[in-house]
C-alpha cells in the first residue's frame, strides 16, 4: 500500500503542473485521510531520496511541492526555447527587493529609498507576474496603496518563506 | 567647472590633504560617459557609483569635489537630451545646500557626525546601496524559466481516443468558401495552368495522407492558393470524391473548429 500510495503522490505532483501543499495531496486520500497524515511527510522524504540520484528534484516552497530540473541542468534546457530567459532590469530588482524586505511599502516609500519615481510600469509588470500585490492602503493622507510580495513569488524564486531570503546588509556598509 | 584629469591645480581636499592629481580610474572618457549614463537608476545609483569609483569614504564625502562631478554627468546628460528626471535636480539642489551649510562657521566643539550636513545623504545612500545589493542577491537565487524549470507529465485520460465528430456537409462547404475568398484576395496571381485532374489530385492527397507519420491533416493543407480558383476547385472535388469512397474520413473537432482529414485505414 506504501509503494502504491508513494507513486500516486508521485504522480500527483507531475500531473498537477503547479505546487502541491500537503493539504491538497491529502485530498487525494479523501478516503482514508487518518492513515495518510501520518505517512505524508515521510513518502515525500521518500521521494527526495529517490530523486536525489536524478536531473529531477522534488523541492518545497511556499505553495507546497514540485518536481523541478536541477538547476547544474539549465544550460541545456535553456535551448529547448528560442527565447532567452528574461532578465530583469535594475529598476525592477530594486523595486521587488524594496517591497520583499520592507513589506508592506507605499509606492512613496520605494520612491525615498531608490532616489527616483517608481515606474507605472515596473508595478505592472511585477502585478502581472503575479508577485506583488496590493494588501492594504496606509492610513496616511491620500491612504496609498500597501505593496507585498506573494507566494507566488516565493515559489518562483525557490522560497518557502520571506526568511529564507538572502540577509540584507547591514546598515553600515562600507561603499 | 575643471575637465577630470587635465587639471593640475588642486582638485580637491580630501581627509584634509589635497589632491594635486586625480586617480588614475577617476577619468572617464566621454564616450564612456553616454553608455553608462542611462545605466544609472536615479541620483542615489549616480553619486554610490561617484563615490566607490574614487574609493572615498562615505562618511566624509568631499562634497565640492562630488558636487562638480555630479553636475558635470547631468550636464552631460541635457546635452544628450536625454530625458532629465527631476530627481537629478533635486539631488544637485540638495548637494549644494549641504555645501553652503558646511560653510556657515561653526563652533569647532560641536561638530561631530549629528550637525554634519551630510549626515542625511549618507543615510540615504546607505540605505539605498542594502537594496542594490539586496536587488543583486534576489537576480542570483536560483529562480524558475531560468535555473530551473517545472518537471510535469501528462496525464493521459481517455478523452482523445473519443472519435470526432463528423462534419455536415454545410460547414464543409463554408470551409471552402473561406478558402475561395483567400483565393481573392490573392487574385493578383494569373497563373495560367493546363487543365487540372481530379483524378490525379485524388492520387496526390491520398499519397500526401498516407506518406506521412501524421495522421491527421488540416483540411486547409490541401489547397494551394497560388494555383487558382481552378486549382483549389479541383481539390475541393477530390476530397468530396475521396470522401464518397470511403478512402478518407473528414471530421471536426467542434463546432466552428478546424477541419481535420484522415485516410481510412483498413483493419
Amino acid at each position: 500500500m506504501n509503494k502504491e500510495l508513494k507513486c500516486i503522490v508521485e504522480a500527483a505532483l507531475f500531473a498537477a503542473n503547479k505546487p502541491l501543499s500537503l493539504t491538497d495531496i491529502k485530498r487525494l486520500f479523501a478516503g482514508d485521510e487518518q492513515a495518510v497524515e501520518l505517512d505524508l511527510v515521510s513518502v515525500i522524504n521518500e521521494l527526495q531520496n529517490e530523486y536525489a540520484s536524478k536531473s529531477i528534484e522534488l523541492i518545497e516552497t511556499a505553495s507546497g511541492y514540485r518536481f523541478q530540473v536541477k538547476a547544474k541542468y539549465s544550460p541545456w534546457m535553456a535551448r529547448l526555447w528560442q527565447e532567452k530567459p528574461v532578465k530583469y532590469s535594475r529598476a525592477l530588482l530594486e523595486t521587488l527587493a524594496i517591497i520583499a524586505y520592507q513589506q508592506p511599502v507605499t509606492r512613496g516609500e520605494i520612491e525615498e529609498l531608490r532616489g527616483v519615481a517608481v515606474s507605472s510600469l515596473i508595478i505592472r509588470t511585477l502585478q502581472e507576474r503575479d508577485w506583488i500585490r496590493v494588501s492594504g492602503q496606509k492610513e496616511v493622507p491620500g491612504r496609498p496603496a500597501l505593496y507585498k510580495t506573494t507566494n507566488a513569488f516565493l515559489d518562483y524564486f525557490n522560497l518557502c518563506t520571506l526568511e529564507q531570503l538572502p540577509s540584507l546588509s547591514s546598515l553600515k556598509v562600507d561603499l | 567647472m575643471s575637465e577630470a584629469g587635465t587639471n593640475q591645480t588642486i582638485n580637491a581636499i580630501v581627509a584634509g590633504e589635497p589632491y594635486l592629481e586625480l586617480p588614475d580610474n577617476l577619468y572617464i572618457p566621454p564616450d564612456a560617459l553616454e553608455v553608462c549614463l542611462e545605466e544609472f537608476e536615479g541620483p542615489l545609483d549616480l553619486l554610490t557609483y561617484l563615490i566607490k569609483q574614487q574609493n572615498l569614504n562615505i562618511l566624509d564625502i568631499p562634497i565640492r569635489m562630488i558636487t562638480e562631478q555630479y553636475v558635470e554627468y547631468i550636464e552631460k546628460m541635457d546635452q544628450l537630451r536625454m530625458e532629465l528626471a527631476a530627481e537629478y535636480l533635486v539631488m544637485a539642489a540638495m548637494l549644494a545646500e549641504i555645501k553652503s551649510s558646511m560653510l556657515l562657521p561653526k563652533q569647532a566643539s560641536i561638530l561631530d557626525a549629528e550637525d554634519d550636513p551630510r549626515a542625511e545623504l549618507v543615510r540615504r545612500l546607505q540605505e539605498y546601496e542594502r537594496f542594490k545589493l539586496a536587488a543583486e542577491d534576489i537576480d542570483e537565487l536560483p529562480r524558475l524559466q531560468r535555473d530551473n524549470y517545472v518537471a510535469s507529465a501528462d496525464l493521459i485520460s481517455d478523452v482523445s481516443d473519443k472519435p470526432l465528430a463528423t462534419v455536415d456537409l454545410e460547414l464543409l462547404v463554408g470551409a471552402f468558401k473561406g478558402v475561395l475568398q483567400r483565393l481573392d484576395m490573392n487574385s493578383h496571381h494569373k497563373i495560367q495552368r493546363d487543365e487540372l485532374s481530379i483524378r490525379d489530385r485524388m492520387a496526390a492527397i491520398m499519397q500526401t495522407l498516407t506518406s506521412s507519420s501524421d495522421l491527421l491533416f488540416s483540411f486547409d493543407t490541401f489547397f494551394v492558393l497560388s494555383e487558382g480558383r481552378q486549382g483549389v476547385v479541383v481539390s475541393f472535388m477530390a476530397i468530396l470524391e475521396l470522401a464518397k469512397e470511403e478512402l478518407i474520413i473528414i471530421m471536426q473537432s467542434s463546432p466552428l473548429g478546424g477541419i481535420w482529414v484522415k485516410a481510412v485505414v483498413d483493419e
